[in-house]
Formats: structure tokens, sequence, C-alpha cells
């Protein structure tokens, strides 16, 4: 090789020298067929998600019904917010109702999830059965309960003067019949869920607590509980997202009633959207709605996970 | 088995293998050796009225007479048995075309959603040491946070635009507002495959379209099981994305259609019963059939 072919050589060709740069733009950007695989979904995205979500923002500083003509307006859809009845009123129904279908949720079903676990006869069909509810729209399901409530009961429990009356035009207690409701539907998956996690407990753990002769009680507190941690986050956090959006139940059961007593955030946000003329106001609200889950969401997270932390 | 002569005692001996596999398999799934808890099934069997009631009230009152049901609380047993309000229902509701366009929807959101969630979560998942998939897998887990409400009235606006206010637009947001959920649930999966597999794919010449068709994907199988079930049971009991989407009420799905009986108090109480029964039966009777699956396949795509 005489000097000139070297130098040649080491011009871009296809010798050596090229390589070690080839690599790294490899390493930098992936093969195009990934590029196309993902493109088309962010787009998608993008154009019915991220952009109804920015429009939605948007027109939350202006004062549109939903037809005609519209001017900005600054804050004053959130600040009027604030000082609207109806709106606090609503926070205040879903937050209740969320806390305490939360909490009897998560009872109800870690309960079951331990029975189902247990060795009991037929189990896999009483498995079937608990998960039955999920299947079912909780709207259609929800009128066979308004029936329940509004009809039957008021027949079997006439000596209760709560029941006797329909419980459902109540306007102090109305609430708890959509819990009933939306807790009989919630549950089912949230079995599941805690049924996963109790089958990921090796069997030696109760084997030695038994040997010690602990009780059942002092089981549940030490090994049980502590080892489903991160399903017990997952269940909370996920049914108290789920239950602040209450929609469906409410709708098949009061449909905000009686007069606005059991009327979700969701279910104002719809109403006062579609047919209130409130398209701004709404979004608005929308808007605050968003923050105020999220905020929620990751708090319960933090809380949940250091609890997690330091078994 | 080839030829006609040796199936005879080729069948005995598959009989003899299956029997046996059976009763191994019996014993593995028995390897609880506790004692039965009679306690625990007698509560577990108890509790589980509180699912069974419910669906015992609905059949009985969609076959009663009006008459019957005013006289009682609901729960006796129908005498004699009225078939009719079934009958009533279905030319009420329009079941038929309520059952085809729900079926439509959840069929094409199904197939749309297994198609196009599986191939972008493989994308992202083989590259999520990069600032740009790892920037996508971000942006669409974000959007879990964002409650359905604050898109509702813009994207109704938009679907109206657009023409998409009708079945076709349903499936297309299902596929699209199920990504989030669904690439949680493939991504974590696919980087538990080994990346050997395709390597020595590659190492044939095949394209990373054709590893992800002929690899990763029959791969896939559990997962696009959990993924199938939830986008199911999701696209087929929708209430609210129909409600504020689809105009034409020739595009109405079943749970729309039972809203028809809602205000049209007492004196429909049967007929509406028969018509939630039939909303209600088509997956009931698919689940039936499955439910071993559905749970096995659910509990995978929840915990992993």
């Amino acid at each position: 090789m005489t000097i000139t072919q070297a130098v040649r050589s080491s011009t871009p060709s296809k010798a050596v020298p090229q390589r070690a740069p080839r690599i790294r733009t490899e390493a930098k950007r992936a093969p195009s067929a990934y590029y196309w695989m993902v493109w088309p979904a962010v787009i998608a995205f993008a154009a019915f998600h991220t952009v109804p979500v920015i429009v939605g923002v948007f027109f939350s500083f202006t004062n549109y019904a939903g037809y005609g003509a519209w001017n900005f307006v600054g804050l004053s859809n959130y600040v009027n917010l604030f000082r609207d009845d109806r709106v606090l009123q609503a926070y205040g129904f879903s937050f209740l109702f969320a806390i305490v279908a939360t909490i009897l949720t998560n009872a109800f079903s870690l309960a079951i999830a331990m029975g189902l676990n247990a060795k009991i006869k037929a189990r896999n069909f009483w498995r079937g059965v608990y998960f039955v509810p999920y299947i079912l729209a909780i709207l259609v399901i929800g009128y066979v309960f308004q029936f329940f409530f509004s009809n039957s009961l008021p027949k079997i429990l006439a000596g209760v003067p709560l029941f006797a009356d329909n419980i459902l035009t109540n306007e102090t207690w109305a609430w708890t019949a959509i819990v009933a409701l939306a807790v009989w539907q919630s549950c089912a998956f949230a079995i599941i869920i805690y049924l996963s996690g109790l089958q990921t407990i090796p069997a030696e753990l109760y084997e030695a607590s038994s040997l010690d002769g602990a009780s059942p009680w002092r089981t549940f507190r030490s090994i049980t509980f502590p080892l489903i941690g991160a399903f017990f986050t997952i269940n909370v956090v996920l049914s108290l997202k789920g239950f602040l959006q209450v929609f469906d139940p409410i709708v098949a059961l009061t449909n905000g009633g009686p007069g606005t007593s059991t009327e979700s955030v969701t279910l104002l946000i719809f109403r006062g959207g579609f047919s209130g003329g409130e398209f701004a106001y709404q979004t608005a609200n929308a808007v605050i709605f968003f923050i105020v889950i999220t905020i929620v969401s990751l708090f319960q997270f933090r809380v949940l996970q250091r609890r997690e932390a330091d078994f | 088995m080839t030829s006609m002569t040796n199936t005879a005692p080729q069948l005995e001996n598959e009989l003899a293998a299956t029997a046996v596999r059976r009763r191994r398999r019996r014993k593995e799934g028995d390897d609880d050796t506790r004692k039965t808890n009679w306690w625990a099934t007698a509560l577990i069997a108890v509790c589980s009225l509180t699912v069974l009631i419910p669906l015992y009230l609905a059949v009985v009152v969609a076959l009663k007479t009006p008459d019957q049901l005013t006289a009682g609380t609901g729960f006796e047993l129908p005498n004699p048995i009225r078939w009719e309000n079934f009958a009533e229902a279905w030319t009420r509701t329009d079941f038929p075309q309520a059952l085809a366009n729900t079926a439509f929807i959840t069929v094409g959101s199904v197939v749309f959603t297994l198609l196009t969630s599986s191939v972008v979560a493989y994308a992202l998942a083989r590259n999520i040491h990069r600032p740009f998939f790892k920037g996508v897998f971000f942006y669409l887990l974000a959007a879990l946070f964002i409650p359905f409400p604050i898109i509702m009235l813009p994207l109704v606006k938009q679907t109206s635009i657009l023409g998409l206010d009708n079945q076709v637009g349903m499936i297309l947001l299902y596929t699209i507002y199920g990504l989030s959920l669904n690439i949680f649930i493939y991504t974590a999966y696919i980087r538990s495959i080994p990346i050997e597999l395709e390597e020595a794919a590659r190492i044939d010449g095949a394209s990373t379209w054709r590893v992800f068709r002929s690899v990763i994907f029959p791969l896939l199988m559990p997962m696009n099981a959990t993924v199938g079930i939830l986008t199911c049971v999701w696209a087929w009991n929708d209430f609210i994305m129909p409600l504020v989407v689809l105009t034409e009420p020739s595009a109405r799905t079943l749970p729309l259609a039972q809203y028809v009986f809602q205000g049209q108090f007492n004196t429909d109480y049967t007929v509406a019963f028969a018509s939630y029964l039939m909303a209600m039966a088509p997956l009931l009777i698919v689940y039936i059939f499955s439910q071993r699956w559905v749970i096995s396949g659910v509990t995978r795509g929840s915990i992993k």
C-alpha cells in the first residue's frame, strides 16, 4: 500500500474509519420501521385527544355557549366556579361518594378475595360468579337496582320509614343507594386484583405463623396485608379516581335528583355543557376537575407507597 | 393419523394419554393440601347472593304481567309466564339494529386495538432508551390522568365537523383512547420477551415488520387476550361516549336503547326488564362459556 492509496482510502469511501461514526448514528436513530409504527398512533392521539384538551382549555377563557359568537373573558369562568353553590355541591357530593365507595369497595373485595383464596369447595365457580358484575353494563343493571329500591324495598321493609318512602327520593340518603350500586359493580375487578396479589404470598409464611400460634387477625395484619401492599395501592388509587368521575350509576338511579342532591361533577359538566348553554363555563370546571384528580391521585400514590416502603 | 387401519388403536392410545394428562393436571391444580374451609365456603356462597339476586330479579320481572308485578314485591315467581314482553321489547328498542351497532363497534374496536396497540407498544418497548420513543411513551401515559369530561365537549364538536359522529367514529375513538392503558400493559410484557428471538429472525433476513408479525405478535397472545377482553367489555357497555358522540338515532347502541324506558314510569317495567335482559345476554353468555379464561387473562393484565 502506497501513501497516496492510504490517504485516499481514509477519505469517505468504504474503509475502516467510516465505521465508527456509522455505528454511533445507528445507536441514535432507530430503524425507520419503528418510526412508521409509532407516528400514525401519535398523530391520531394528538388529533383526537390532545387537540380537544387544548381546545377545551382555550374555550375555558371565553364565554362560548356552544353556539354563536364568543369573546374572551379571561379568568372570570374560573372565579365564578368558586362562587357557584351548585358546583361546590357537586364537588362535595363527588368526594363524599368517592371516599365512602372506595373504602367499602376495598374492604369488601379484600375480604371476599381472601375467602376465594382459602380452600373452598367449587372455587373456580365462585370466582366466576363474583366477576359477573364487571361484564354487565352498569347503566342497565342500574335500572334493575332502581326497581329494587323504588318498588321492592318499600314493600319488603314497609316497617322502616327510610326504605318505605323510597330511598331514591330522599334528599339526604339517596346517595347511599348510588354507593351500593357502584360498589356492587367495582368489587368484581378489585377482587380479581386482590386475588392475584394473594396468590403471590408463599404458603410457607402461613405455615410458619400457624406454628408460632398467631391468631387469624394477627396473621392478616403481619403477613397478608403488608405483602399485598402494592395491590392495595393500585386498587385504592384506581377506585378513587374512577369514583370521582361517577356518571352511569347516577343516571340509572336518580339522574342527579332529588333536586341536585346527587349531582356529580361529571354529570354537572355533561348537563350544563350540552343543554345548559354553559359550554365554556363547564369546560373551565373540567379543567379544575382534571387538576383536582391529578393532585389527589399523586398524593395518594406518595402516601400509600411510603407506607408500603416501611415494610 | 394417516390411514384408516391404525385409527382404532391409535385413538385408544390417545384417549389413554389424555386421561393420564387430565389426571395429572387435576393433581397439579389441587396442590392445595389444606383442609376444606367450610366456614369460608359458606360465607362466599352467602355473599354471592348479592350478585345473583339482582339477576334473579331481572329474570322474574321480565316474565311477568304488569298486574302480577304491582301485586307483589317483584321477587315472586311469575305465574303464568309472559314471553310477549320480549317480543315487545324487541320491537320497541329496535333491538336488531341496536345489537348490530353494538356488535359492529365492539368487534371493530377490539380488532383495531389489538392490531395497533401491539405495534406501537412493540416499537416503544424496543426503543425505550431513545429520547423520541421515551417521550412518546410518557406522552401517551400522561393521558391516563385526563378525565373524560375535559375532552367531552370539544370532542363532540370535532367529531361532528369531521363526520365521525357515527359507528366508524366510535371504533376510532375506542382504539385511540384505549392506547394509553394498552401500551402500559403491552410494553412491560414485550420487555420480558428475550431479544435473542428477534435477532435470530433478523439474521435470517427478516425486516422489522416481519419480525413483529412472525415472532412478536404470536408471543403476545396472553396479553392480546387481556387487552381484547378489557376493550370488549368497555366498548359493549359504555354509555357516556355513545351518548355524546352519536347523533343519528339509527346508530344507537344497546345501553343507549335502554334509555328510552326511563321516564315512562312503572307500567312499562316488565317490558323494560325484558329489554335489559336482552341487552345483558350476549356478553353474559359469552362469559359463561369462557369464564376461566377471562379471569386468568384479566389477572395477567392487571398485575404485570
